[in-house]
């Protein structure tokens, strides 16, 4: 402890206050911006990192909207899916009303009683036929899955619902709570209060479409082709036909039937991003705020630093005429530096909670884990030192004859 | 006097031109950062009509589900029922109405050069286009009869006449809707209000329509409901009759009401007519109506987003760290260049002059951090274009109330990070700096 000198260096230091203080508070405020930036950054990479249970990389969408009085939307989607199921490079397409990710399609309350003063849980429905699970690479966990028997036309103002239903592991969990979610096979709930839908099958996952929904993981299956005017259709390819299949498949449906408007042809991916494309913005702006700003003080240290050495030559000069080695000239800033800094980084430490602790409270962030703020407190200790390396630097080659001189 | 001192300070500039770069460019960071989300902020809640937002009212009655609110803070749904479109409608008790709601459909351009395509509508009454002063370049609205006898006529938008009839005045000419004959009565100019105040209910920050239908024609045409569309039970019976008559809202209802005394008025209006509806065996909630104005209502429905504010709040930090920064080098500047004030002060300049001196250099570079500020915040505008793609251009641009703020926020910042400095630098007793010589 006696070599570093501490006790010369606070007295130095205070000496000077204001700009050590100045140092000190910069320190403070780059801390807190950067530990809430990290801490928000690794919020929206969890959310971006969440998978929607389908085989994103080889699966895409497109849309078909027969728009003339005679056009029979119900013999053009079963004509179109057999034609694309036959298409080289398709493993499996299926006619749905939703497409997770996409932000539009429908949710129901279904709930194991029946009865209107009951509450529900709310659940996504995708309607699809016996090919559902295979396009949407779903693994069926128990049950079984729809046979075409089951799968009926679902008229634009139809109310009622098919008589079974298969859900995710989620959804059983969700529903029967006390039961383990493998019971849940052939039970029965209920949909709109008291219309009966007995669960034949339980799948692994599949998100709502949604992604900014609380209760993304709970999604249940219906076996119906929806009737609504514009078909959507989602379509698997074989690893690596996306590309092929995809320009394919639209040419086939605008040449079968010109009556019709073929559009938002869009890969799960491009989906993906677009879905989360503010949260990819604000991580991009977050990151290059941490940059810039890291930055900035790190010049500033280096700026102040430098006239620090410059006003004190004569000083130094002194010191090492007496004696003091080019070492600890370098070691008298690091040193100073080093003490700032904590000051700094201790008041960063506390003013990073606290602006968290409004963040949460007013925009309903996650709180910041724990290790942030010592790790924040490391990264600004080493940027200190970083930065005071090239002025210290300079200090210790000051020669000791400057001593001699006046000026 | 002043311009001695622009002098002596473009030469003190020059005498470290690296130190002062570094605090132009830490201000112009600071500022950048800061006019980038102010303005995002402040497009996000401006108010998009401001000659009468407070006249303007939205209209919310709370027909829910008797053991269920329509919202956890008790608040009464955000959209009505066809069934109160209509009757408000019927009942007209405001100076101006219009229940309005989306929809979309193709469209069949004449002739087979365009494609037929699909178009975003929205349905209005003729109290629409008056009500919100939206601008017309060809044509106008439509009168009461149209609503009346279910005419089939449509107003496009700029865009939408550009692409169809490649921009000419295509008033009475007809169109191909939903495979309907239209007549066109007129054609928007560019229009484009940020919030897209009159229906906040699937995003603040959407492109009005394509084109603009009665709302009297959403029975007959089978218009589908576009939008959210939410329902506490499921419609009694089967088709687009039972839908329309189901407790499922999808519609907005807006009311033009010049006086306090009108919105009275029409307070006591929904309070009756609740309890009419009541008396039906509707609207088994407590009553709740509300009838904010424009304002309010974008506040209640939170149109400035949480990653904005937050944006603006982490900047506005930087800003400070910025000029911490400032300071800091300031201070170390003029503290070093004591042996000249000591001089300058021995020759006979007051303390007052020095204070003006150094002022008038904090503010030369206060001045220089702005202007490059403005260029970094066009930068950080541009930026944001690009990442967050499809959003309104007017939400990323720079006016002059903008640029003058930026300007006066550098000087302001910077003046203020040059006080203590110079006042340290003139609190120099001349003394001491003399006798080291």
């Amino acid at each position: 402890m006696n070599n570093l000198e501490i006790g010369p260096i606070l007295r130095a230091l205070m000496r000077n206050k204001v700009g050590a203080a100045l140092i000190a508070i910069q320190i403070a405020f780059t801390m807190t911006i950067i530990v809430n930036a990290i801490s928000i950054i690794q919020e929206r990479d969890r959310l971006m990192a969440r998978e929607s249970g389908l085989d994103e990389a080889n699966s895409f969408y497109i849309d078909s909207n027969g728009f003339t009085e005679d056009f029979n939307t119900q013999v053009s989607i079963t004509e179109d899916l057999d034609r694309i199921r036959r298409l080289p490079g398709v493993i499996s397409a299926v006619q749905t009303n939703a497409i997770p990710m996409s932000g539009s399609g429908w949710s129901m309350s279904l709930q194991i009683e029946p009865g209107a003063e009951l509450d529900g849980t709310d659940a996504a429905v995708y309607m699809v036929d016996e090919n559902g699970i295979e396009t949407m690479d779903l693994e069926l966990l128990a049950g079984e899955n729809f046979s075409p028997t089951d799968v009926r036309w679902r008229l634009p103002s139809q109310s009622d619902w098919p008589d079974k239903a298969i859900i995710t592991q989620a959804m059983a969990e969700a529903l029967f709570p006390d039961l383990g979610w493998q019971q849940a096979v052939g039970k029965t709930i209920y949909i709109q209060s008291d219309e009966p839908i007995i669960i034949s099958g339980i799948v692994d996952k599949l998100q709502a479409p949604w992604v900014g929904w609380s209760s993304l993981e709970l999604s249940v299956l219906t076996p119906e082709h929806p009737l609504f005017g514009s078909a959507r259709y989602l379509i698997r390819t074989e690893p690596g036909m996306l590309d092929r299949v995809m320009p394919n498949v639209e040419e086939l449906l605008v040449s079968t039937n010109p009556d019709r408007i073929v559009r938002n042809l869009t890969s799960m991916e491009d989906r993906r991003v677009e879905s989360y494309r503010e949260h990819g913005a604000m991580i991009t702006m977050l990151k290059l705020i941490m940059l810039v700003l890291t930055l900035v003080t790190a010049l500033g240290i280096v700026g102040l630093a430098s006239f620090s050495v410059n006003r004190r030559k004569k000083q130094i000069g002194i010191r090492r005429a007496l004696g003091a080695t080019q070492s600890a000239i370098l070691r008298h800033f690091m040193v100073e530096n080093f003490l700032i800094s904590t000051i700094g980084v201790l008041l960063g430490a506390a003013l990073a909670v606290g602006l968290n602790i409004v963040l949460v409270n007013q925009f309903s962030l996650t709180p910041i884990d724990w290790y942030l703020v010592p790790a924040g407190m490391i990264t600004l200790w080493i940027v200190g030192q970083l930065a005071v390396y090239g002025p210290a630097r300079r200090a210790a080659t000051i020669p000791p004859a400057t001593a001699t001189r006046t000026v | 006097m002043f311009s001695y001192y622009l002098k002596l300070a473009t030469i003190s500039i020059r005498r470290n031109p690296i130190l002062t770069a570094l605090m132009i460019l830490a201000i112009a960071l600071g500022i950048g950062a800061c006019m980038t989300t102010i303005t995002v902020n402040y497009v996000m809640s401006s108010d998009p009509i401001p000659q009468k937002s407070d006249q303007l009212h939205y209209v919310q009655v709370d027909n829910w589900d008797p053991n269920n609110p329509a919202n956890s803070d008790g608040s009464p749904p955000d959209q009505i029922t066809y069934t109160e479109a209509i009757n408000f409608m019927r009942d007209k008790k405001a100076f101006r109405q219009s229940a309005i709601a989306s929809s979309s459909g193709v469209v069949n351009p004449p002739g087979a050069e365009t494609k037929p395509f699909m178009s975003q509508i929205r349905i209005v009454y003729s109290d629409f286009f008056p009500m919100f002063e939206i601008p017309f370049l060809y044509g106008s609205g439509w009168p009461d009869s149209v609503d009346e006898n279910k005419e089939l006529v449509v107003v496009l938008s700029r865009q939408t006449n550009d692409q169809v009839f490649g921009g000419e005045d295509s008033v009475d000419r007809t169109l191909e809707i939903l495979g309907r004959e239209f007549r066109v009565v007129g054609v928007l100019d560019d229009y484009f209000p940020v919030p897209r105040f009159y229906d906040v209910t699937v995003g603040a920050l959407n492109k009005p329509e394509d084109l603009y239908m009665p709302f009297s024609l959403k029975e007959e045409l089978e218009l589908s409901p576009n939008g959210n569309v939410n329902c506490w039970k499921s419609p009694e019976g089967e088709g687009f009759k039972a839908f329309l008559q189901s407790e499922c809202i999808n519609y907005q209802m807006w009311v033009e009401l010049p006086t306090e005394s009108d919105k009275r008025e029409y307070e006591d209006y929904l309070y009756n007519y609740v309890t009419e509806q009541k008396a039906l065996g509707r609207f088994p909630r407590p009553m709740n109506n509300r009838l904010p104005n424009v304002m309010e209502w974008m506040e209640d429905q939170q149109v400035v987003e949480d990653d904005a504010q937050i944006l603006l709040w982490l900047s506005f930090m930087f800003l400070a760290v910025c000029l911490l920064n400032t300071i800091g080098l300031l201070l170390a500047k003029f503290v070093s260049r004591s042996a000249e004030i000591g001089l300058r002060r021995a020759v006979g300049a007051s303390k007052q002059d020095l204070f003006i001196q150094h002022l008038v250099e904090t503010g030369v570079i206060g001045i220089g951090g702005g202007v490059l500020g403005l260029l970094i915040a066009l930068l950080g505008l541009e930026g944001i274009k690009m990442l967050y793609g499809d959003i309104p251009e007017s939400l990323v641009q720079l006016d002059l109330t903008m640029m003058v703020v930026a300007l006066v926020l550098a000087l302001t910042a910077s003046m203020l990070a040059g006080l203590y400095p110079t006042w340290r630098a003139c609190s120099i007793a001349p003394a001491s700096q003399l006798k080291s010589q």
